[in-house]
């Protein structure tokens, strides 16, 4: 949809999991939810996170796909594995610093948050964040979001790997990029 | 390490783009061309095929004597090489006074073929493919040629090998 990006704001997550359930129900993947749902931290919060594909500038899961299955339109979309190319190989799975691409075993083929092609090419949102009640997933203009206190990002680094997406991170004003370090990430105090 | 697609794309990024819109497809022009140039290419190679066939001569076998007659008993075999060392050879004394003799080399993948006296018949040992002792043909197995005969020729008490057939 012209002028309209994706927001992910995990701060805004309640748990309620109505975008799983929503992508569920759609006929191209019907019963398969494409989204990433986690409960963050589950011994010590409630918090919880739902992410949909992040539909990166240079997809990782393209990258090292074998099979050239994987492709991304002209509109920045990553796709789901071309059904007819897909070998299941789990390359993307275990590539994707995200964590996005799933292998639907009977299907023996990647699927993925395609963003709702059917639905955002003909003008209408992505089904999640039309369910979203408290937007976490949000699909809106730039200039509806620049309401928000928080601010979008689209870059990520993981270690060295910098990679910029097309859905927008929501971070903490201030912030202009998404840092993980695996290894901080790791760290338990109780280890200590 | 994934800066190197934005610095220049290897070729076969290229031909295999990741971007929907770059895929390159081959288009009629160049299916024709290939289709065209394809072809002639087969023709010509045939011709060349055709060609050689029609400029070779008829070869010529030297004379070699392989055996005395009597040296083997009846259903006894001996190898010997010919036409040319290395090339194995196998003669079967399968009567009184009969001699035959094949070349040693399955026609199938080119296993050392043995003479079986209790079946009469040259076996591979690789994929059990069976030759008739009388004629060379196949008897069963994944051979479709039938074995090249050595022709012999007695003089007196000399068995000498004169020719292949079919040559070789």
């Amino acid at each position: 949809m012209y002028g309209y990006e994706f927001y992910v704001d995990p701060s805004r997550c309640i748990g309620c999991q109505a975008c799983v359930k929503a992508c569920e129900e759609c006929d191209t993947h019907r019963g398969h939810s494409m989204i990433n749902f986690d409960f963050v931290d589950r011994a010590e919060t409630i918090a919880t996170a739902a992410y949909v594909c992040w539909h990166c500038e240079d997809p990782t899961c393209a990258q090292v796909c074998p099979a050239d299955a994987i492709k991304k339109g002209e509109d920045g979309v990553v796709m789901s594995a071309l059904k007819a190319r897909c070998i299941a190989c789990e390359n993307c799975v275990l590539a994707c610093p995200f964590g996005i691409p799933k292998i639907i075993p009977e299907y023996e083929q990647m699927m993925k948050c395609d963003m709702c092609y059917d639905r955002t090419s003909a003008g209408k949102r992505p089904m999640c964040a039309t369910v979203c009640p408290s937007q976490a997933l949000a699909y809106l203009r730039p200039e509806e979001i620049a309401a928000r206190r928080e601010r979008p990002s689209n870059v990520f680094h993981f270690g060295n790997q910098t990679i910029t997406t097309q859905v927008y991170m929501m971070t903490p004003p201030g912030t202009d990029s998404v840092t993980l370090d695996i290894t901080e990430f790791m760290w338990e105090k109780a280890n200590v | 390490m994934f800066d190197r697609v934005k610095e220049r794309e290897p070729l076969w990024r290229e031909e295999f783009s990741i971007s929907k819109a770059d895929e390159r497809y081959v288009n009629r022009r160049q299916l024709a061309k290939f289709l065209t140039l394809g072809s002639l290419g087969m023709f010509a190679g045939n011709l060349w095929i055709l060609g050689r066939s029609w400029m070779r001569k008829a070869r010529v076998y030297h004379r070699s004597p392989i055996a005395r007659a009597g040296e083997i008993p009846v259903g006894g075999v001996k190898l010997f090489q010919y036409p040319h060392p290395g090339e194995q050879c196998i003669m079967v004394r399968t009567g009184e006074d009969t001699y035959v003799a094949y070349s040693q080399k399955c026609t199938h993948l080119s296993c050392a073929v043995f003479y079986s006296r209790e079946e009469n018949r040259l076996e591979c040992p690789c994929h059990k493919g069976y030759f008739s002792v009388t004629d060379g043909s196949v008897l069963q197995g994944p051979p479709t040629r039938p074995l090249p005969r050595v022709v012999l020729e007695r003089n007196g008490d000399d068995l000498i090998a004169i020719k292949m057939e079919p040559e070789v």
